[in-house]
């Protein structure tokens, strides 16, 4: 039994039907995380793309070696960093907020790549044009290159969302209950990993194939020449 | 135990992840252009193995996959009356190397498609076999197109190699976790893994720009 559900052993089907329930727990916390992380992903990434882009060295340097670092590190090692080296310096998250924000830290580091690809993929001709019509650089900004930076954007980050939800599984090593770890909890309650892991390898099918086939409709439906932001 | 004690178990942890992931890149790169090429086939049988074999295991997780070889893959074997228990480092090599292949697949098929039309009408009209056209034309100017690509995949796996700890393989990550189950000195140990870690990714990407300048010199001698 796990979150009040009792599982049916009595056959391969049986018992994937009455683990649905349980595993529905542990998705619904995957989605969760998946969600919290890309914003985090998100909100971070634009920060250090602003400061890689800094005109200071003194400043863009550092970002570039700190985004590098976050890059090149495996994401469960930072978890356990964070789990287990914060809290000797007083601060003490939660199994769940500490997933999240590793995810985020080290998507992050892949997000900024794609704000500065999206923003210097908007020519240098339009920049021109908007200064021979007198726009000021930050009208220039908002006006010009954000709008048409977006559809560029938009896609890519869609397919970091998805590879944040196929990581989120490494959470389970600082205790969130997620999807695998549940799967991996009944398999060692039952002794059976084959139907509960071999569903979480479905489950994860589906929603990567969904989750692809709306990030093409996506890209198909934003208006490529750019949109405006008001 | 004084942190410095720390380096030789560590190192025997960083010569498992080397190895492992010099395993696992190349079979990696083997199933990446044996699924790139067939998903360009013009066999149906072929094209159809090697889009469902990139659609699993891009669409899966990485851990799902490892535990999927682990722990329940031997009950499958069972079921069917054959031994499929695999070692850690077996399972771990092959969950790495068919994931990385997976993802590799999509860059051969991209570089190969990218080659100019041309060039395959060139091939036909000099009375090359398709095979030959592959061989000879297409896949030679396709390999500079993906090695950036496949640099980007090498540091991926690499990281990724650090999940092979939870099925208890004594890599990098092992080796650390042990230490720190024994010293409860989380700072130091965690910050040289991360160190560690990202040295390796500095010497391993310097290797891959090696590689790329190594299969690209025709192209700097042309233009």
């Amino acid at each position: 039994m796990l979150f009040g559900y009792e599982w049916d052993l009595s056959s391969p089907l049986a018992f994937a039907i009455s683990i649905l329930p349980i595993l529905w727990i542990g998705l619904t916390v995957t989605i969760q995380a998946t969600v919290l992380g890309f914003l985090v992903a998100l909100g971070l990434g634009l920060v250090w793309a602003v400061l890689k882009a800094a005109p200071s060295r003194l400043i863009s340097w550092p970002a570039k070696v700190i985004t590098e670092f976050i890059r090149d590190t495996p994401l469960i090692v930072q978890l356990f960093f964070l789990y287990y080296v914060l809290p000797e310096y007083g601060i003490v998250l939660p199994a769940f907020l500490t997933g999240a924000l590793g995810l985020g830290i080290q998507y992050s580091a892949y997000t900024s790549e794609v704000y500065r690809a999206g923003i210097e993929a908007v020519g240098p001709d339009q920049r021109e044009a908007a200064r021979a019509l007198n726009f000021t650089p930050a009208h220039t900004f908002t006006h010009v290159v954000v709008p048409q930076a977006i559809p560029r954007i938009v896609p890519s980050m869609g397919n970091y969302l998805v590879s944040i939800m196929k990581d989120v599984p490494v959470l389970s090593v600082v205790t969130v209950l997620e999807v695998l770890n549940v799967a991996k909890i009944v398999g060692d309650r039952t002794f059976s990993y084959l139907v509960p892991l071999t569903m979480v390898g479905a489950l994860y099918l589906i929603m990567t194939l969904v989750a692809s086939a709306g990030v093409r409709l996506l890209d198909t439906w934003l208006p490529k020449q750019g949109i405006p932001l008001k | 135990m004084h942190w410095t004690e720390y380096f030789g178990p560590l190192m025997e942890g960083a010569w498992v992840t080397i190895q492992l992931t010099a395993y696992s890149t190349v079979f990696g790169a083997i199933l990446a252009f044996g699924a790139g090429i067939g998903k360009l086939s013009s066999n149906l049988a072929i094209r159809a193995i090697s889009i469902a074999y990139i659609e699993v295991f891009r669409g899966t997780s990485l851990l799902v996959q490892l535990f999927w070889l682990y722990f329940a893959l031997p009950l499958a074997g069972m079921a069917i009356g054959i031994d499929l228990r695999l070692p850690p480092v077996v399972a771990g090599v092959l969950a790495l190397s068919l994931n990385i292949g997976a993802y590799g697949a999509e860059v051969v098929r991209g570089a190969i498609a990218a080659v100019h039309k041309d060039q395959h009408e060139a091939g036909r009209a000099l009375n090359f076999t398709p095979r030959q056209t592959l061989r000879t034309i297409t896949i030679p100017q396709a390999i500079p197109e993906m090695m950036p690509s496949f640099g980007n995949l090498a540091v991926q796996n690499l990281k990724d190699t650090a999940l092979v700890s939870l099925i208890s393989l004594g890599d990098l990550t092992f080796r650390a976790e042990q230490i720190r189950n024994f010293t409860q000195d989380s700072t130091t140990i965690y910050s040289m893994l991360l160190v560690t870690y990202f040295g390796m990714a500095l010497v391993l990407t310097a290797m891959m720009r090696t590689l790329e300048a190594y299969v690209s010199r025709w192209r700097t001698a042309r233009s």
